[in-house]
């Protein structure tokens, strides 16, 4: 496989960390615990601002700052993160479109800076916001294009289109010009691009970001359905919570180019102290709930809303409520991500005192 | 972070190697990348038929103009700069011709700056193709044939309306001078798509050196000052596109003074600068940082 031993020895000399259990492995690809191993991975980016007339302040931004994890092969990960925290420039340097500027980094063994064509091969990619489809022409030409630049035998991509026109309901679109396409047929037509090479891990940078409800649906289960049968690695980074819990078992969170989190969902509401809300419709105006483990946050004529630990499961409470009050509807609200982000980073901060630490605790386990 | 749970079935995607590229030595690895790209672009310009004819009509009609401009000149005058209508012809065919190749090739290279800007460069690159075969491909337009047939015309007329010395060197000469040159603005081109990285709106920049590069070798050298010359001669080598092999075909000085063996170096001069923009693109594309999201 290794063509030129010279220009990834290092990789090789770290598959040799944990060959237990790795049998058949192709030679130079790590052991079935680490598909994708990022260590220490870094990316400065030089930033000039205009100051004055000719004149340019020069200063440097860390989008990413010194990450490490392992996903191993057929893992489902989330990748989450508010605007700007470096989760795309991860995605960037893990598919090899950006160079990284320090740390260590490896895909199915490759180096995706040295070895990005080789590693194209093996990876599949899916931008929410653009697409890779040949707006156009019919879809089923984007098609061809990726089977003849793939080298994908013709069986296999006979196959293969079969299969995921199939699950993703492509078949009434394939001539019809991606230009007409919806925002939801496009991207499901983008993701089935994205495996029609079978790749072993598949990126997906916001794959539901403006579909609806159904739509959303259908894409998360196929994603689903394609990381349980084919054991597809997926990393998918998204602002939707849903889509983590409904994919995810593991998720991590980055936040100012830093891992803040890395493990279950369950783990960051805990992480977070994160609060769900309980909304209550009474049947008339009354003074705040009281309720042991809640407190109210609002109330507005018959409509209260209380807060609560997400640890905390929610049924009590309501069958609480629903013994004491004269209770007519009620919901139950899902924290924002952003907000647990938001309120983790702070409490970070706080306890890092200036936030020089080299680390998080608890964000590597 | 080991004991995560990882699925049973891993590894089940991978029943068929993708290994190596068949044969796949870079150079054809690159042409066939280029072929496919190519393909997918002249099936979309199909996608407007009458936008397509209407676009090649302008083409044929624009290009047409450029040279009616000399014959117009010519009009008034009966040589420019001590050259005569027909060796202006052979000029402007060698360079018009060179340039025409070279733009039909990889002149959309100045849509790089907005394929980053806008992010879609990302999508190229996660390709198992090269990057500059699939650039260079890219927005690939048949219409730009025009030009290479309106090259081709006026070089034809002046060939057979010339008045040269015709020896079996100086018959080669041309071809070699028309391929070298094409090679040449190829390398411009290549050279200002890795410009347009470090500034993504520097399109005009290069269109300065590769569109006002072949409008200045549309006229003799003898016109133009010497330090002008001079840099195009040592600094961007356009003069070896058609100044220097068409000089001695024509039996006149070459420019600068350069001695005569210096008109076979054609070849060499754009070899070099095509392993300069290589350089120059192997750079940028390494100091690729991407759009925000």
């Amino acid at each position: 496989m290794d063509g030129t031993p010279g220009a990834h020895g290092d990789a090789d000399a770290d598959v040799c960390r944990d060959v237990d259990g790795a049998e058949g492995r192709a030679v130079g690809e790590p052991a079935g615990g680490a598909f994708v191993e990022v260590d220490g991975l870094e990316k400065v980016f030089p930033v000039r601002r205009r100051t004055g007339f000719l004149k340019r302040e020069r200063r440097e931004v860390r989008a990413v700052d010194g990450i490490s994890f392992t996903v191993g092969r057929g893992e489902m990960v989330g990748y989450i993160g508010p605007n700007g925290a470096g989760k795309s420039t991860t995605i960037k340097m893990l598919t090899g479109i950006l160079v990284p500027s320090g740390g260590r980094l490896r895909v199915a063994g490759i180096d995706p800076a040295r070895e990005r064509t080789r590693l194209a091969r093996r990876i599949g990619v899916v931008f929410g916001q653009r697409t890779t489809l040949w707006w156009d022409l019919p879809l089923i030409d984007s098609y061809r294009l990726m089977h003849r630049m793939y080298r994908i035998p013709d069986a296999r991509y006979r196959e293969n289109l079969d299969r995921l026109v199939e699950l993703l309901g492509l078949s009434d679109l394939l001539n019809v010009p991606v230009r007409q396409l919806s925002l939801g047929q496009r991207m499901r037509g983008d993701i089935a691009a994205a495996l029609l090479h079978d790749p072993e891990v598949l990126y997906l940078d916001e794959p539901t970001i403006g579909l609806d409800v159904v739509s959303k649906a259908r894409v998360r289960e196929f994603l689903r359905e394609v990381n349980a049968e084919r054991g597809t690695t997926v990393l998918l980074t998204t602002h939707d919570l849903q889509d983590i819990e409904q994919l995810c078992r593991r998720v991590m969170v980055i936040d100012h180019g830093r891992l803040m989190y890395d493990g279950a969902l369950a783990g960051l509401h805990e992480a977070g102290e994160s609060e769900r809300t309980l909304v209550v419709d009474l049947e008339r105006e009354l003074p705040p709930v009281r309720v042991p483990g809640t407190r109210v946050v609002r109330v507005e004529g018959p409509r209260q809303w209380l807060a609560f630990p997400s640890s905390q499961s929610a049924a009590p409470l309501v069958a609480r409520v629903a013994a004491e009050y004269p209770l007519v509807d009620l919901s139950v609200r899902e924290p924002d991500i952003e907000t647990v982000i938001a309120k983790m980073y702070a409490e970070r901060s706080d306890e890092r005192g200036d936030g020089a630490g080299v680390d998080t605790p608890g964000a590597v386990r | 972070m080991t004991g995560r749970p990882v699925a049973e079935c891993a590894a089940a995607a991978r029943p068929w190697t993708p290994e190596p590229a068949p044969g796949g030595s870079r150079l054809t690895e690159s042409l066939r990348t280029y072929r496919l790209v190519a393909g997918m672009w002249i099936r979309s310009t199909m996608a407007y038929r009458t936008s397509f004819a209407l676009t090649v009509v302008g083409n044929l009609l624009i290009t047409g103009l450029d040279f009616a401009t000399i014959l117009l000149m010519f009009a008034q005058v009966d040589s420019l700069g001590g050259w005569s209508l027909p060796e202006v012809a052979l000029l402007y065919g060698v360079s018009a011709t060179a340039f025409g190749v070279a733009d039909l090739v990889m002149g959309s290279m100045d849509v790089l700056g907005g394929r980053m800007r806008d992010g879609s460069f990302d999508t190229l690159l996660v390709r198992p193709a090269p990057v500059l075969a699939q650039v260079a491909a890219d927005h690939f337009a048949l219409r730009r044939l025009g030009r290479i047939t309106q090259g081709a015309l006026v070089l034809g007329w002046g060939l057979v309306s010339v008045d040269a010395d015709w020896s079996p060197v100086k018959v080669l000469l041309l071809p070699v001078a028309v391929l070298s040159g094409a090679a040449l603005f190829g390398a411009l081109f290549v050279a200002g798509a890795s410009f347009q990285f470090v500034a993504q709106d520097a399109a005009e920049v290069q269109n300065a050196f590769t569109y006002g590069g072949t409008t200045l070798l549309q006229y003799p050298p003898s016109v133009f000052g010497r330090d002008l010359v001079r840099s195009v001669t040592c600094l961007v080598p356009l003069a070896f596109v058609n100044w220097v092999p068409v000089s001695y075909v024509l039996d006149r000085p070459l420019p600068l003074g350069l001695p005569a063996w210096t008109a076979a170096v054609s070849p060499v001069v754009a070899g070099v600068c095509c392993a300069l923009a290589g350089l120059a693109w192997r750079t940028a594309l390494r100091s690729y940082r991407s759009t925000g999201s």
